[in-house]
């Protein structure tokens, strides 16, 4: 990283500059599979937001003593431990979401989000830093998520926030269970795989726009960072070559 | 001046034809019309209805977006929205809510056909897609309407869809006269076999459309038909004149857009889309394989053009030449 960014900088590039979802397309499997419902989406952002934050935090704070050449299976090991800490919390206290979820909830381990940010980010970062770019890129998940799934349920099963009660009876709350019957006759196709897709494409399409509206270059393609295969090569490649090539575009 | 004529020097190409994008739709228009009858005589005045409401959905929707959202220039008097929009009704029920049509108009228009870029561009059929996407969508689509009994003296026909002689016993069938006439149920342009065979054979005369397509299409069909069968042609020729395999093989396989160029292509096009409606109608859980089928070889359209390009002149293979290298 050769610019220093403020910590304000870091964490509004999540909500749409570098939408994880929208922009960097990460986590396009747990996306497209709990945006069907807007309670589900909901407990999937938040969720993942709190394992990227604590993720984060360890791994930035660890970023000197794990070895770079172990590191990927040392940020496993810390995601995991956050994530079944999370899944504990969840079947304990919010059964109904971890079995919407289902193996949506352990997968948290592999979300590809967490583990880019881990590499991209929280391994070269100081502490804080890492922590407001997880809460940031948390946010711009949940955010990707609320959308679609605000889009796909209304449309595709005519109600909003059902059962919404499963979530908010942890604070005590449960008479409000949704919006029901929006629509008298609702677009099935939504619900379903390829409307899922649809639907992820118009959402890309539109922060996109928005992002170019903003004078923002269309992706950022620049650097290991950047890539979403930079996990997957830098195990093969070891990690000179990911380190040359940020070098590089230092020294630019 | 040669012979009196001026000469002029241009740019490539030099030989032109004189077919315009606008002749060929409207040729497609024209033979359609065949079909527009029967399935007001079969259906009804609600026909009419769905068709014109899909008809004027389209060109409105393609006008708009193209005008508003996407500012570019307008596109409607090439006809393809209005042959869009006749051939969608043709897939739909006339019983149908109108709002659902619209819906159905504004899928295949906006979404499959000027979202990825306009005539020419759009990588599925645009009328199969939104068939599909309203089928998986609302119940109301597999309510198919009942002929109309008294306009056309006929008893015992069911309103039953897709391939009728598998999910129906024998003696609940439309006769083959009253299949070939279109006096069964189904979607408003699919039943009438005659008029859609009319309207093909136009389409072949014009050279629209080449019949390797819809040739190969039910060839195939009938030839896994007649194996399926052990030999009955009786179950041959429902297979072939139920469901919308001619109303597909005539109308949405051989799209300019989404079909392969070459004879070859449109061949290996043809059986694959016949391939696939068999499996789906013989052991595939849901009624009818037409649309399926022919949306999936429009998805593989750019890969059997890959394999079927010609050698230009005076080339040699790339194997030769990997050979000749050792």
């Amino acid at each position: 990283m050769a610019e220093k960014k403020s910590l304000y900088q870091e964490f509004s590039k999540g909500i749409i500059k570098e939408n994880p979802v929208l922009r960097l397309v990460l986590g396009t499997c747990p996306t497209l599979a709990t945006t069907v419902s807007v309670t589900n989406s909901l407990g999937m952002g938040i969720a993942a937001t709190i394992v990227l934050i604590c993720s984060n935090i360890v791994i930035s704070a660890l970023r000197k003593i794990i070895p770079s050449k172990i590191r990927i299976p040392a940020y496993i090991v810390v995601i995991a431990s956050f994530v079944t800490i999370v899944q504990m919390l969840v079947k304990a206290f919010v059964p109904a979401l971890n079995d919407a979820l289902g193996v949506y909830l352990p997968l948290i381990v592999v979300n590809c989000i967490i583990l880019g940010r881990a590499e991209a980010f929280a391994g070269k970062n100081p502490v804080i830093a890492s922590a407001v770019d997880g809460l940031g890129m948390g946010i711009g998940f949940t955010f990707a998520l609320l959308i679609m799934s605000t889009i796909r349920e209304v449309i595709g099963s005519g109600s909003f926030l059902d059962g919404i009660d499963s979530l908010t009876k942890v604070f005590g709350v449960t008479s409000f269970t949704g919006f029901h019957d929006i629509l008298s006759q609702p677009v099935g196709i939504l619900v379903m795989a390829p409307g899922g897709f649809l639907v992820f494409g118009f959402v890309m399409a539109l922060a996109n726009k928005i992002a170019q509206g903003k004078g923002e270059k269309k992706a950022e393609l620049s650097g290991c960072s950047a890539c979403p295969m930079a996990h997957a090569c830098s195990l093969v490649n070891t990690d000179d070559s990911c380190d040359s090539k940020a070098k590089e575009s230092e020294n630019k | 001046m040669v012979n009196g004529k001026k000469l002029y020097v241009s740019s490539s190409p030099h030989t032109r034809s004189k077919s315009t994008t606008s002749g060929i739709m409207l040729d497609v228009v024209i033979a359609l019309v065949p079909s527009l009858i029967a399935s007001v005589v079969i259906f009804g005045l609600r026909a009419l209805l769905v068709e014109a409401v899909s008809v004027t959905c389209c060109v409105l929707f393609e006008y708009f977006f193209r005008k508003y959202i996407l500012k570019k220039h307008n596109t409607i008097g090439d006809f393809s929205a209005a042959v869009t929009g006749l051939i969608l009704a043709f897939n739909l029920p006339s019983g149908i809510p109108l709002w659902m049509v619209v819906i159905g108009a504004f899928f295949a228009i906006v979404i499959v056909k000027q979202c990825f870029g306009g005539i020419g561009q759009n990588f599925v059929n645009p009328a199969i897609a939104a068939r599909i996407f309203m089928l998986l969508s609302f119940g109301k689509m597999m309510e198919w309407a009942q002929p109309m009994g008294k306009f056309l003296n006929i008893t015992g026909v069911d309103a039953i869809s897709g391939a009728t002689p598998l999910s129906a016993s024998s003696d609940e069938l439309p006769s083959l006269l009253n299949m070939f006439f279109g006096v069964r149920g189904g979607s408003m342009g699919e039943t009438c076999i005659a008029a859609l065979l009319l309207g093909g054979i136009y389409l072949v005369l014009r050279g629209v459309i080449s019949p390797a397509i819809p040739l190969s299409y039910s060839g195939t069909v009938a030839v896994i038909m007649l194996i399926a069968g052990k030999g009955d042609f009786n179950f041959v020729l429902y297979q072939l004149m139920s469901g919308g395999l001619v109303l597909g093989a005539i109308f949405m396989a051989t799209d300019y857009t989404t079909s392969p160029i070459r004879l070859k292509g449109k061949v290996i096009f043809g059986i694959g889309c016949g391939l696939f409606t068999c499996l789906i109608r013989l052991f595939g859980n849901l009624p009818e394989g037409v649309s399926y089928s022919i949306i999936l070889m429009n998805i593989l359209t750019p890969l059997i053009e890959r394999i079927t390009t010609p050698k230009p002149f005076g080339t040699i293979k790339e194997k030769k030449v990997k050979e000749a290298a050792k």
